[in-house]
């Protein structure tokens, strides 16, 4: 059965694309092998599931006429510059690239979905072939589950709607317009529209908890022009820094930080003062109490101040 | 039966013009290429065999050459002028396939990045909608020294030995090691150099970034044939056999670990806490961990570890000793992105 179908369904999209004019219902009834034996009633029902069929591989039928005197008789065609590969000439090494794309999924229908296009590339004489001995190998993972539901709401412009567990906090439901996702660090996050908080919002992947439905039809919003996921993505980037610290770092210690500073200078007893320009309070004193009794911080006050603080907190928790 | 005209009809779309640029081509080359079983192949030759211009009669075909399909295992295939290029890209083979390059134009070296942004221009000026929605997707990749990332480059092609300058930060050192370079590969948004070290003589990951300095040798590389190369595709971290257990209570503003480094497991306990359980390759790594934490974590298990964490922010207070005294600060940290 299932030859036959492909037989009949590559017939049709030879005999649509090759006639050059619109092929009326009559006409591809009888060119069309498997068509002409069928009673009426059932070509109808065979013709329109052929045609939603090629519709989902992404052929697309045109309907129309040529002939205005017989604009009632509607015809069908494949427009053959729609439908060809365009002309693309790749030199071998850009080709080599293109080969290594194949390589790059770790996620199986992204990764099929790579390999069929280059396919296509190969089938068009380009010799997409990777480097047999390439040394680069760049991975891109996307394990969460909530992965597929949203490139594919993206990708067809359908509002979702999910439960979004923040650490320590009750699990929310999030109506969302997906605008888009992005990789950042190995995550993957979605940004859209939140509709209840009418405001763009960042969500984490790994946070979505169960099932992503559908609250809309595909193709229900427009994403705002000029929308640039690259410049949302730098709030997921440090922040420039606010201050620089001054620190005492240990002789053989404190390397992270040492590779930060702007200056090195000889302190007391073998120990080396830095200068480390830094972002957010809190965070620099994470990283500095984090080195233990190695690094020192001497200013500014406040930055002093939040890292006594973190330290107390440790030793007054190992006493509560 | 598990063949759908589905995947068959663009699978016979793409092999009609592959096999008119390609007389006589071995069918298992096809098949490996078409990803499919050689039977499959010749499954979709038959079909193929019954194709053709509307209205043709037996004869007028596409003509495959059964005999030399049987005799020799070649393929030729004749009368098939009418479908000289294959159908284009769809918009999830564009999508894929643009956001494929892009990762690879991430972590390219400054000598690639003018071929890869060529071939990703042809490409997307011939994706049309599938361009459109590459829009939509971005890849973040941490960007290496460039410095660093081309003599790593340079040390790979010629295959020569590489001294690196190495900051290992959950012991707080910088080690210098003799290392032979085996491949760069890019994992969870960051990039790494595999190679073989001599100081550990073992294969070891080198995070980019931490990569102090690089320096091409004049010795060659050893031959590593016999050394695995890590399987990533169960991600970067592997728990093993020497690592250590550790279960730790989070309060409210320390949950955030339970989400960015890989857990065994957690539950819920009272006061809001949630207690995780995690291996650690390097207890140097966890001790730093906590000691940031301002308390907002309590180790439960290794027992003795707990301990040694606060005697060193008890050491590490005494460099405060004139300090003035206040409360511990309630410790939140907001570094979430919604």
């Amino acid at each position: 059965m299932t030859n036959r179908k492909s037989e009949r369904l590559m017939n049709l999209v030879i005999a649509l694309l090759v006639s050059g004019h619109y092929l009326s219902k009559d006409r591809i009834r009888q060119v069309v092998e498997g068509y002409h034996d069928q009673s009426d009633d059932a070509f109808e029902r065979m013709f329109e599931r052929d045609k939603e069929e090629l519709r989902e591989i992404g052929i697309r039928i045109e309907v129309g006429s040529h002939d205005k005197a017989f604009d009632d008789e509607l015809g069908y065609r494949i427009r053959r510059d729609e439908f060809e590969l365009p002309e693309l000439v790749l030199d071998p090494d850009e080709a080599a690239v293109v080969g290594l794309a194949a390589r790059v999924w770790q996620h199986a229908r992204l990764a099929a979905q790579t390999s069929s296009a280059l396919l296509k590339l190969k089938a068009a004489g380009i010799p997409v072939e990777p480097d047999a001995l390439s040394l680069v190998e760049p991975k891109l993972a996307a394990t969460e589950p909530s992965f597929e539901p949203l490139w594919d709401a993206v990708a067809t412009r359908t509002p979702v709607r999910f439960e979004y567990a923040r650490p320590g906090q009750p699990r929310q439901t999030r109506a969302v317009e997906p605008w888009g996702v992005l990789s950042w660090h190995g995550r993957w996050y979605l940004v859209g529209y939140d509709r209840d908080r009418t405001a763009t919002r960042m969500f984490r992947l790994s946070r979505v908890a169960g099932e992503v439905r559908p609250a809309g039809p595909p193709g229900s919003y427009t994403v705002p022009d000029g929308t640039d996921l690259r410049a949302l993505a730098i709030q997921l980037s440090p922040a420039p820094p606010e201050g620089t610290a001054t620190v005492r770092v240990r002789p053989g210690a404190g390397w992270a930080l040492r590779r930060r500073a702007n200056a090195v200078a000889a302190g007391n007893d073998g120990w080396d003062v830095l200068e480390v320009p830094y972002a957010g309070r809190w965070g620099m004193a994470e990283d500095i109490a984090s080195f233990g009794a190695a690094v020192v911080v001497d200013g500014p006050p406040e930055l002093r101040e939040a890292v006594v603080s973190l330290l107390r907190g440790v030793v007054e928790q190992g006493a509560a | 039966m598990t063949q759908s005209a589905r995947d068959q009809v663009p699978r016979m779309l793409a092999l009609v013009p592959y096999l008119r640029s390609r007389e006589g081509v071995p069918v298992e080359q096809v098949a490996k290429d078409f990803g499919v079983t050689t039977a499959q192949l010749v499954k979709d030759l038959n079909v193929l065999w019954f194709c053709g211009l509307p209205g043709a009669v037996t004869g007028e075909m596409i003509d495959v050459d059964m005999d030399a399909l049987e005799a020799d295992g070649v393929v030729h295939i004749d009368n098939a002028e009418f479908l000289p290029r294959p159908f284009r890209l769809t918009v999830p083979e564009a999508l894929s396939l643009i956001v494929a390059l892009r990762t690879l134009r991430e972590s390219a070296t400054q000598t690639e990045l003018p071929t890869i942004e060529s071939a990703l221009a042809k490409l997307e000026s011939t994706a049309g909608d599938g361009a459109a929605a590459s829009a939509a997707v971005q890849v973040h990749i941490e960007r290496a020294d460039p410095q660093v990332h081309d003599t790593i480059r340079e040390a790979l092609e010629k295959g020569r030995r590489l001294q690196l300058a190495y900051l290992v930060p959950a012991r707080d050192e910088q080690t210098d090691r003799m290392v032979d370079p085996l491949r760069l590969l890019t994992a969870e948004g960051w990039q790494y150099l595999e190679a073989w070290c001599y100081r550990a003589e073992d294969v070891r990951l080198f995070r980019l970034d931490r990569i102090a300095s690089a320096e091409v040798l004049t010795a060659a590389v050893d031959t590593h044939d016999q050394v695995a190369r890590r399987d990533l595709s169960a991600g970067l971290f592997r728990p093993g056999p020497d690592h250590i257990e550790a279960v730790i209570d989070l309060d409210e503003g320390a949950r955030w670990i339970a989400e960015s480094y890989p857990i065994e497991g957690s539950e819920e306990r009272s006061g809001g806490r949630l207690r995780i359980r995690m291996r650690i390759a390097d207890p140097g790594w966890l001790r730093r961990l906590l000691l940031s934490l301002g308390g907002a974590a309590r180790l439960i298990a290794p027992e003795a570890m707990a301990g040694e964490v606060q005697r060193a922010a008890q050491d590490a207070l005494a460099g405060y000793e004139d300090a003035p005294i206040g409360p511990a600060a309630p410790y939140d940290r907001n570094n979430d992105p919604s």
